[in-house]
C-alpha cells in the first residue's frame, strides 16, 4: 500500500481497485447492525397481523406479559401514548409504528414482546391473542381502482411532494397517486389508419431477500437518541424519527455500518421509528432482527398491469403510444408514488414517439407495502414496452432489432416528457447488444424437444430528482485524508469509487484514503443510496469537498511561500510548527430539476438518463416447459466508469437478480391474502445452478458530462431488459407469446399446449 | 440447564456453558464474539452461517452448540494470514456486500481440499448451497479457479 502521507500522479479514476474492505469482508470481520450487541439490551419480537384487513376488537398480551423473563408487552396504544400520531412513510404518512384500529395487510405489525433473551421473546410473541373484526380485502391492482373495499379511510400526504397535495383529505378512494402525461394527440394519430397493437403485461410481487435480513438498533438517554440501523437513508431517518418525536435532528444519531445487501429494502422507515420507540419506553437498548420470513412482510416490489397501444404508420415509425400503469402498492405508499410518477415518465420507452399518452396509478391493497427495488418501477415498464415492441416487429414482419433502430432516440431529440435527450448512448448500447450476441450471423435453431431463440431488449431510466447530497473531504496534517459522506455502502463498492474521486482531486492512492461510514452525527446530509443517484450525487460532491480541500491547500501554500510541488504535510509543519491542524473541504451537490406541468411534460426531469440492454440466447425443453439460458450479454451507458471492475459486477449481479425475478420468484398468496411461500425453502432465489453458462457484461465508451470525472450510476441498469429480452427469445424459439411475470417452466409448458 | 463443553476453536482449547437449544451461531456470537458466521434463511439452506466442524460444513444455525463437544471447530477468523482462498476472492471480485463471503470461503476450502483442480460444473455443484443475492458467482467461480492455480503453486 501506498503511504497515506505521499502524493501520487498515478490516474485513481479508471483503476479497478479492490473494495477497499476486501479484508474485512473474507475475513468475517466487517461491522453489520447484525452483530452488535449492548449492555442491558432487550431483544424484540413482533406479533403480526393474521387477517388481510380488519378492525381490532382486542389484543390480550396478558399470557405473554406473565411469561417469565418478558420485560414488557408494547401495542400501538401504548405508541400512542409516546406519538400522538404514530404514522410515518416518505410519501404519506400513512404506515403506523404499530397497528393501531385497523390492521391492512397479513403480517402487520401488532405488538412487540421485549425481553433479554430472543427465545423468550419469541415463545411470548406466540401467547399474545388478538380478535379483528373482518373488512372486506382487495388484493388486485386493478380491482383496487372501483373496488368497494377501502383501505385507508382518509389519505395523508406528507406533503413534502407538490403533485400530492390535491390527494390530502381524500377519502373512498385507493389511488395513491394518478399520474398523467399527455404530449401531441394521440386520438388523432390513432384515427389515422395506421396499424394498431394493443397488449396487456403483468408483473408479480417479488422480494429483495437481502441475506442480512433487516435490522436495527436504538439507545436512548433522558435527552438523545441513537440508532444503529442497516439503512440505505440515514438522513431520512433522522429527521422522519425527528418529526415523529417532535425533537430537534441533532438529538439523534444514525449510525450505519455495512449492510449485507440492500436493493431498496432498507431504505426510509422500516424498523427504526418502532426501536426509538422501545428504546424510549424502556430506557433500555433495543434490537430487532427480523427472520427472513418476517421481511416478506415488511417491503416488496409492485406488482403491476400493464395496458400498452401503439399506432405504427406504413414506413415502420412508431406515431402514437398509449400506456396505462398500475402499480399495487400494497397497503402502506412507502415510495410508491414516487415510483408512479418518476417510472411513468419514461413509460413510453426510449422511442422518438410524436404522441403519447401515460397514465400511471399507484394503488392500496391489502397486500405487503411494495417500495424501491434495483429500478423504481422501470424493470416493470421495460417488460412491458419491450415485448410489446417485439410483437410488434413479428407481426410487421420487421427485423426486432432494425425496427427499434428505426424509433430509438437520439441525442437531441426530445423524450416524452419534453426533457430532450443529452448523454444517453441508445444506438451505441443497442448496437453492442447484437454484436455481442452475433446478431447478424447465422444461428442453430435446436432439433427435436430442444429448440433455440434469442431476443433483445433496452431499456432506459431517468434518475429520481431533485435530491441533494453534501461531503466533507478532512485533510490531516501528515497529508493522510478522509471521506465523509452518508451514502450508504451495501455492496455497490461506494466507498471504494468516492476514495478513488477524493484521491483523483488530491493526488493521493485510493487505498490510502479512509472513508467514514454514515453517522448523522459526525457525516452531512444524503438524501438516500436509492435509484442509483450515489455515485452520481454524492460521486459530485465528493469532488467539490475534495477540490475545496485542493484550494485551501493552495491557498496556505502560497500565503506560507512553500512552492506548488510541497508535498501537504510540510503546509501544516510551516504552518503550526508541528504536525497539528487540518483543513476541511464541504462540497454540495444538487441538480436542477423542473417539476412537470399538468400535462405531465417538463424539459428538465432527470439530472442523468441510464440506458441498459439485454441480449439472451437460450433453449426451450418442449417436453417440460424448462427455459435455459446458454448466453446472457449486457450492455450500459454508464457514462465514464470509475472503476470498471465493480461497474462490471454490479451489471452481472444486477441481471443474475433479474433473473430470479424473470424466471420463477413469486410471491404467492392465497383467496384471504396470506402469503405461503415466505422462506427460501419456498421462495427460491438464483443460485449457482441458475446462472446462464455464458454472462458477457459490457460499459460502453461514453461520457455523461456533468458527472464526476465523466461518471454516473449503474446499480440497477443490468436489471433493466433482462425480462423482455428473454420473452422475446422464448417467442423465437418455440412461437409462444409470455405476458405475466415469472416465466417459470408450467407457464411456458401451458402456452405450449394452448399454441397446439 | 446449561452444561459446560469443551472443544477446539481455530486451533485453541476452549470451553463453553450451553443451553440444549443453543445452535452453534449463538455460541460463536454470544460466547466467543465471532460474527463470521451468520443466520440468515434460518433453514439451512443459504450457507451464510456455514462453520467447519472437524473439517466438515455444517450449518451453525441449524447446528446445536452442544454438539461440538470435543470437536475441531474452524470459521472464516482462524488464520493470521489471508489464504489462498481469500487472496483469490478479493483479486477476483468473488464479493459485493459480504454477508455471504465468509460461507463461501469454507466451503471453497472444502472443496479443494477434496477437488484440487475443480471444473467449472464441480465449483456450481460443490458451491450449489451457498447463496450470493449479490449474485457474484461468476466472479465467484472465477475466484475459485484462481485459489486452486494459488494453492497448486503454493
Amino acid at each position: 500500500m501506498k503511504r497515506a502521507t505521499q502524493s501520487t500522479e498515478t490516474p485513481q479514476v479508471g483503476r479497478s481497485v479492490p473494495r477497499l474492505e476486501s479484508w474485512l469482508k473474507v475475513t468475517g470481520r466487517a461491522e453489520y447492525v447484525h452483530n452488535l450487541r449492548l449492555p442491558g439490551m432487550l431483544y424484540g419480537k413482533i406479533f403480526r397481523s393474521s387477517v388481510a384487513h380488519g378492525r381490532i376488537k382486542r389484543i390480550d398480551v396478558s399470557a405473554a406479559q406473565a411469561l417469565g423473563g418478558v420485560h414488557r408487552v408494547v401495542t400501538g396504544e401504548d405508541v400512542r401514548k409516546l406519538v400522538a400520531e404514530p404514522y410515518y412513510g416518505p410519501a404519506f404518512h400513512d404506515q403506523p409504528v404499530l397497528a393501531l384500529d385497523k390492521v391492512r395487510y397479513v403480517g402487520e405489525p401488532v405488538a412487540v414482546v421485549l425481553a433479554s433473551d430472543p427465545h423468550v421473546a419469541e415463545e411470548a410473541a406466540h401467547l399474545i391473542v388478538a380478535e379483528y373484526e373482518e373488512l372486506p380485502a382487495v388484493y388486485d391492482e386493478v380491482e383496487a381502482m372501483s373496488s368497494k373495499a377501502i383501505v385507508h379511510d382518509t389519505l395523508k400526504p406528507a406533503g413534502t411532494f407538490p403533485d400530492l397535495k390535491h390527494l390530502k383529505g381524500r377519502t373512498n378512494t385507493n389511488v395513491a397517486l394518478d399520474f398523467h402525461l399527455r404530449r401531441g394527440d394521440v386520438q388523432k394519430a390513432f384515427a389515422a389508419g395506421h396499424r394498431i397493437f394493443e397488449h396487456s403485461f403483468r408483473t408479480q410481487q417479488v422480494m429483495h431477500t437481502p441475506l442480512e435480513p433487516l435490522v436495527s438498533v436504538a439507545e436512548s438517554t433522558e435527552s438523545s437518541l441513537t440508532l444503529h440501523t442497516a439503512s440505505q437513508s440515514p438522513s431520512f431517518v433522522r429527521s422522519e424519527v425527528a418529526r415523529l418525536l417532535a425533537w430537534p435532528e441533532n438529538r439523534i444519531r444514525v449510525r450505519v455500518p455495512y449492510l449485507g445487501g440492500g436493493f431498496g429494502a432498507k431504505l426510509y422507515i422500516k424498523l427504526e421509528a418502532l426501536v426509538a420507540v422501545l428504546t424510549l419506553l424502556t430506557r433500555r437498548p433495543v434490537k430487532i432482527s427480523l427472520t427472513m420470513e418476517e421481511q416478506f412482510f415488511t417491503i416488496t416490489k409492485h406488482a403491476s398491469t400493464f395496458r400498452i397501444k401503439s399506432a405504427v404508420a406504413p414506413d415502420g415509425h412508431v406515431v402514437a403510444r398509449e400506456c396505462e400503469v398500475w402499480w399495487n402498492g400494497g397497503a402502506y405508499a412507502d415510495i410508491g408514488p414516487r415510483i408512479t410518477q418518476k417510472s411513468g415518465f419514461t413509460a413510453a420507452g426510449p422511442y422518438d414517439i410524436d404522441n403519447v399518452l401515460i397514465d400511471s396509478y399507484a394503488l392500496y391493497t391489502n397486500l405487503p407495502p411494495a417500495g424501491a427495488l434495483r429500478g423504481f418501477g422501470i424493470q416493470q415498464l421495460v417488460w412491458a414496452y419491450e415485448s410489446h415492441t417485439d410483437m410488434m416487429a413479428r407481426a410487421l414482419g420487421a427485423d426486432p432489432v432494425e425496427f427499434r433502430r428505426r424509433n430509438l432516440l437520439r441525442d437531441g431529440r426530445p423524450q416524452a416528457t419534453g426533457t430532450v435527450m443529452r448523454d444517453a448512448a441508445l444506438e451505441k448500447v443497442l448496437d453492442r447488444v447484437c454484436v455481442l450476441l452475433d446478431w447478424s450471423k447465422p444461428f442453430d435453431r435446436g432439433a427435436g424437444s430442444v429448440r433455440r431463440g434469442r431476443g433483445i431488449a433496452i431499456g432506459f431510466k431517468a434518475c429520481v430528482s431533485p435530491t441533494t447530497s453534501v461531503a466533507a473531504v478532512n485533510v490531516n496534517a501528515d497529508g493522510s485524508c478522509t471521506v465523509y459522506c452518508s451514502t450508504t455502502d451495501m455492496g455497490q463498492g461506494s466507498d471504494t469509487a468516492m476514495a478513488q474521486i477524493a484521491g483523483e482531486v488530491l493526488n493521493r492512492a485510493t487505498e490510502s484514503v479512509s472513508v467514514v461510514h454514515s453517522d448523522t452525527g459526525v457525516t452531512p446530509y444524503d438524501m438516500a443510496t436509492l435509484g442509483s443517484r450515489s455515485l452520481f450525487h454524492m460521486g459530485n460532491a465528493v469532488k467539490l469537498a475534495a477540490e475545496d480541500a485542493r484550494r485551501k491547500l493552495d491557498q496556505l501554500k502560497s500565503e506560507l511561500g512553500l512552492s506548488a510541488e510541497a508535498e501537504i504535510g510540510e503546509i501544516f509543519k510551516k504552518k503550526y510548527g508541528m504536525q497539528a491542524g487540518n483543513v476541511l473541504g464541504t462540497g454540495s451537490y444538487v441538480p436542477t430539476y423542473k417539476s412537470p406541468d399538468q400535462n405531465g411534460l417538463t424539459d428538465n426531469a432527470t439530472p442523468f438518463w441510464m440506458v441498459g440492454g439485454s441480449g439472451v440466447e437460450l433453449e426451450v425443453d418442449t417436453q417440460t416447459g424448462r427455459v435455459r439460458i446458454t448466453r446472457l450479454v449486457n450492455v450500459a451507458d454508464v457514462g465514464t466508469p470509475i472503476n470498471p471492475k465493480i461497474v462490471e459486477t454490479q451489471l452481472s449481479g444486477a441481471s443474475i437478480m433479474q433473473l430470479g425475478f424473470t424466471l420463477f420468484e413469486k410471491m404467492q398468496f392465497d383467496a384471504s391474502g396470506q402469503l405461503r411461500n415466505a422462506s427460501l425453502a419456498e421462495y427460491k432465489i438464483p443460485g449457482f445452478l441458475d446462472i446462464p453458462e455464458a454472462i458477457i457484461n459490457e460499459a460502453v465508451v461514453a461520457e455523461q458530462k456533468t458527472g464526476p470525472f465523466g461518471a454516473k450510476g449503474v446499480g440497477e441498469t443490468g436489471t433493466f431488459s433482462v425480462s423482455p429480452a428473454i420473452a422475446n427469445a422464448i417467442e423465437d424459439a418455440v412461437g409462444v407469446r409470455l405476458t405475466s411475470l415469472p416465466m417459470t417452466p408450467e407457464a411456458v409448458y401451458m402456452k405450449l399446449q394452448e399454441s397446439k | 440447564m446449561r452444561r459446560e463443553i469443551r472443544f477446539r476453536l481455530n486451533g485453541e482449547a476452549v470451553s463453553a456453558q450451553v443451553a440444549p437449544h443453543e445452535t452453534l451461531v449463538e455460541l460463536l456470537h454470544g460466547g466467543f464474539g465471532l460474527y463470521g458466521a451468520r443466520e440468515s434463511c434460518g433453514q439451512g439452506l443459504c450457507g451464510c452461517c456455514t462453520v467447519l466442524v472437524d473439517g466438515r460444513a455444517v450449518s451453525g444455525c441449524l447446528y446445536l452448540a452442544s454438539l461440538v463437544e470435543g470437536a475441531e471447530v474452524s470459521t472464516v477468523e482462524g488464520g493470521k494470514e489471508l489464504d489462498a482462498v481469500q487472496q483469490a476472492f478479493i483479486e477476483a471480485s468473488g464479493f459485493q456486500c459480504g454477508f455471504c463471503t465468509p460461507g463461501f470461503v469454507l466451503m471453497t476450502r472444502q472443496l479443494l481440499d477434496e477437488i484440487p483442480d475443480p471444473s467449472e460444473e464441480d465449483i456450481k455443484h460443490y458451491l450449489s448451497g451457498n447463496l450470493c443475492r449479490c449474485g457474484a458467482y461468476p466472479q465467484i467461480i472465477e475466484a475459485v479457479k484462481l485459489a486452486a492455480r494459488k494453492r497448486s503453486r503454493a
